[in-house]
């Protein structure tokens, strides 16, 4: 046997398949990776921090910020910990909307997720294109309810800054009537490529016991056959009224989380459907009147003591921990960013396999940097 | 007959030489635009995204915007193949020192587009402790856009802008046919209390602090590589009991620790 | 396996593993006020609080009534809760070990540190839950800002190890037996610990602006 000799090599932060400014620090034995040390703190805009100067209202701006993928969904879980510790009603009709928002956050960040990690696989342009469709089509209805594309800023506490328009209850229908198609045309295309098959089946394998211990959450754990998902483990908002159901993998490879993905987004569709057939028997109004006045809100003072919430976010499980002091800002606020933590695992993941896998199966992780550096 | 009195070109501006010679058919003219041309018809931006703003970005790129209209689709992952710098997004004190590599690393002709809120002034993030409060304290910024994040179309107006400049260089006057060598800008250096920059005395930008230095003249103002002098440039920059003390010409010095001492 | 409140979780462990509960109730900094109104605050706190745990064995008449008060005379530091399972920082492992092995808590949700500088302490919270769903059980360390240490966790749940790297970090708490006990976020070379409360940060002065009430967006 011929002895080698182990060199380090280093990706990143520039680099165009690391998903933003991440470094990574890769020791290779020949082409197979022996050890990865991730770098973080690129992209640290200590989040937290500002959360503590700003008020709580005005903390809403910056969760947009931190997964910017779904705003829709990392305001809901920040507004219900808020929610919590102050004990806010929130009207029916409120909690509906805001359920379609976080949905179709969830296909937005699918259907992008998908595309960015089969642009890392090679197929250059065209499935990032077919992602980045269907994301600005979700874009417009976010632009129509919140004001802004990316960073909507449209929840508030004890509900949501505008009610959802009858031209905008067509327009998301109109979506997901065409929405089907999207995902079918998306599998005939993709699932049975042989170059997909090749570099995904058996790649970046997690075994069950690992996720577990890792505390790796969304699409990761669920690919190796955890059904692991907040919207069951401790339902929140009313997602205990709709029937969906929570795909697994088998093997816990790169394979099964893309097919986990494609899954999600068909039972984010059933959500969906289910939300808007129910939408017009929903009672109350989209804000509980007593917090209606933006300038209400922005004086908003919490009584003292500590809340957290997790919602399900299309990267995992996001938790927001407030700890209040009294006063219109948070004494500490803090984040549980699913990105960070599904990264623990990397380096068990990528051991064992080559140079180029790493890109697949950073991508099959699917992490956004606003959240991982926070 | 009169006879045509000689053009006192001394005390034209550039755009009525280029005029005057055009109209006299001088070789010189058609060079400049056919490089100016050939320049804005293909700026390659370096492919590198920060934050949110390169999703944007990409959404530029992508098929609903198409910026290949404009010819800067190929976003290239070299900084040696690529014109334009697109910086997107929040420049934390960890990534500056390879930004200004990567801009050193990039061969001229070469412009910097500074995208969004985040990297022209710090943005939302510019009171956290970590934050570059503006890209241009280290590297000249030809165009800044505003937004956060700004849409595609914002991204392809700064694109066009930058065109618009490129149309009014002047061979003979950019900058990289000067004498002289290149400018290399100084990459800051990671240090206790936070980044050091060569030439900057103390800590030039320090953690949870203000920064100790004035950015960089725009080179679409005539910039050749050098700071801002006038303090009024930092008027609403930095707090208002530091500006009179720069006003006073003490930039440079540990201003920081100076204010903390009077306060 | 049974849930639990926070009161049996500390009845639970105080009958399994004697000696892990931190017996201790910090001071507040601020609460050395005028001697009737400290009184007054300590009647209302044992009253409330049900007390099963010793008082601080300092000996000390003055800081034993300190110990009760739960700032109320400073409403910029939130008090410290007082009905979750406190434990002593060098028996964190066990308790961590139990929660999952015993009480079948085998997902570990969150590490986070909180600074108190009013009490001279660090806070540092551990949210656990199960996989199969269900609410959560929380386990809080509390340790004094300028000697924060308590072992690493990261060695049994391998979770743990990333939020333990944002602590040390940021909060500069120090976690002996973590594999890779480096700076997360900052550079090697940077001293100090941004997210600490006394932390000069000059910036943030002109962002404390007071909200007037008037209009709003809509």
């Amino acid at each position: 046997m011929l002895k080698t000799e182990e060199l380090q090599i280093n990706i990143g932060p520039q680099h165009p398949s690391t998903h933003g400014v991440f470094r990574l620090m890769a020791t290779v034995d020949g082409e197979t990776v022996v050890h990865l040390e991730p770098v973080f703190g690129y992209l640290h805009r200590n989040h937290e921090q500002l959360g503590e100067i700003w008020t709580y209202l005005q903390t809403i701006t910056i969760t947009d910020r931190l997964d910017y993928f779904n705003s829709m969904i990392n305001e809901h879980g920040y507004c219900m910990t808020v929610e919590k510790l102050a004990s806010i009603e929130v009207p029916e009709r409120a909690e509906y909307i805001r359920v379609i928002m976080s949905e179709l956050s969830r296909i937005l960040n699918h259907a992008a997720a998908i595309g960015f990690w089969l642009q890392d696989m090679g197929s250059w342009g065209t499935t990032l294109m077919f992602g980045f469709r269907q994301r600005e089509m979700i874009m417009d209805i976010f632009e129509s309810v919140g004001g802004s594309r990316m960073m909507c800023n449209y929840m508030r506490f004890g509900g949501v800054a505008r009610d959802l328009t009858p031209n905008l209850v067509e327009q998301i229908n109109l979506f997901l009537e065409g929405f089907p198609q999207f995902i079918d045309d998306f599998e005939r295309l993709m699932m049975e490529n042989e170059i997909l098959l090749a570099r995904s089946r058996n790649v970046g394998v997690l075994p069950k016991e690992l996720a577990a211990a890792y505390s790796v959450t969304g699409p990761v754990i669920r690919g190796s056959g955890i059904p692991y998902d907040i919207r069951r483990a401790e339902p929140y908002s009313i997602y205990d009224r709709f029937a969906f159901d929570i795909p697994v993998g088998s093997v816990g490879d790169v394979y099964d989380r893309f097919l986990v993905r494609m899954e999600e987004m068909r039972q984010s569709h059933r959500i969906l459907r289910q939300a808007m057939e129910q939408l017009p028997q929903a009672s109350g109004s989209y804000i509980n009147q007593a917090y209606k006045a933006a300038s209400k809100q922005q004086g908003l003072r919490l009584p003292a003591g500590e809340a957290y919430c997790r919602v399900e976010s299309p990267k995992g499980e996001l938790g927001y921990y407030i700890v209040s002091n009294g006063g219109n800002s948070a004494y500490r606020y803090g984040i549980r960013a699913p990105s960070l933590i599904n990264l623990t695992a990397l380096n068990d993941m990528c051991r064992g396999y080559t140079v180029a896998d790493i890109v697949v199966i950073l991508g099959s992780i699917d992490i956004v940097m606003g959240e991982v550096d926070r | 007959m009169m006879s045509k009195a000689p053009k006192d070109y001394d005390n034209m501006t550039d755009e009525e030489v280029q005029l005057e010679l055009e109209q006299e058919g001088v070789l010189l003219s058609s060079v400049n635009k056919l490089y100016n041309w050939g320049r804005r018809s293909s700026v390659w931006p370096l492919g590198f995204g920060l934050a949110c703003c390169a999703i944007e970005m990409i959404s530029a790129s992508a098929s609903r915007y198409d910026i290949a209209r404009f010819g800067s689709e190929l976003f290239r992952a070299s900084p040696r193949q690529a014109d334009c710098m697109i910086v997107s997004g929040t420049v934390t004190k960890k990534m500056v020192p390879q930004i200004v590599r990567l801009y050193n690393q990039m061969p001229e002709p070469k412009w910097v587009i500074s995208m969004g809120a985040c990297a022209t002034s710090g943005g939302p993030f510019r009171d956290g402790y970590n934050v570059v409060r503006g890209i241009d304290l280290y590297i000249p910024v030809d165009v800044y856009v505003p937004g956060c994040p700004p849409r595609p179309e914002a991204l392809l107006h700064s694109l066009i802008t930058v065109q618009e400049q490129i149309d009014r260089e002047k061979i003979k006057k950019v900058r990289w046919y000067q004498k002289g060598t290149a400018v290399e800008f100084p990459v800051p250096e990671f240090g206790a209390k936070g980044l050091v920059v060569a030439g900057i005395p103390g800590v030039a930008d320090p953690v949870g602090g203000v920064p100790q230095m004035m950015p960089f003249v725009s080179p679409a103002l005539g910039g050749q590589g050098e700071r801002h002098t006038d303090p009024a440039v930092l008027e609403g920059n930095v707090p208002k009991g530091l500006v009179a003390e720069i006003r006073e010409g003490r930039a440079g010095t540990n201003l920081l620790e100076e204010h903390h001492a009077a306060t | 396996m049974p849930l639990l409140n926070q009161g049996e979780l500390r009845a639970l462990l105080e009958r399994e593993l004697p000696g892990a509960l931190d017996p201790t109730r910090p001071v507040n900094r601020y609460g050395n006020v005028e001697a009737t109104h400290q009184l007054e605050v300590e009647d209302q706190a044992s009253d409330t609080m049900g007390d099963t745990s010793p008082p601080p064995a300092t000996g000390d008449a003055a800081a034993e009534r300190q110990a009760d008060v739960v700032d109320k005379e400073e409403p910029s530091v939130p008090p410290l809760s007082q009905d979750d399972a406190v434990v002593r920082a060098e028996r964190l492992p066990d308790v961590a070990a139990f929660l999952r092995d015993r009480l079948g808590y085998d997902y570990l949700s969150r590490v986070t540190a909180v600074d108190y500088p009013a009490y001279g302490l660090i806070e540092v919270v551990y949210h656990f839950y199960r996989i199969e769903g269900g609410p959560g059980q929380i386990v809080r360390v509390r340790v004094p800002r300028d000697n924060a240490v308590i072992p690493s966790i990261t060695p049994m749940w391998p979770g743990a190890n990333l939020e333990e790297r944002v602590c040390y970090d940021l909060f500069g708490v120090h976690f002996p037996g973590h594999p890779y006990h480096k700076r997360i976020y900052m550079w090697d070379e940077f001293e100090g610990h941004p997210m600490r409360k006394d932390f000069e940060k000059i910036g943030d002065s002109y962002y404390h602006f007071k909200w007037k009430g008037e209009g709003g967006e809509e």
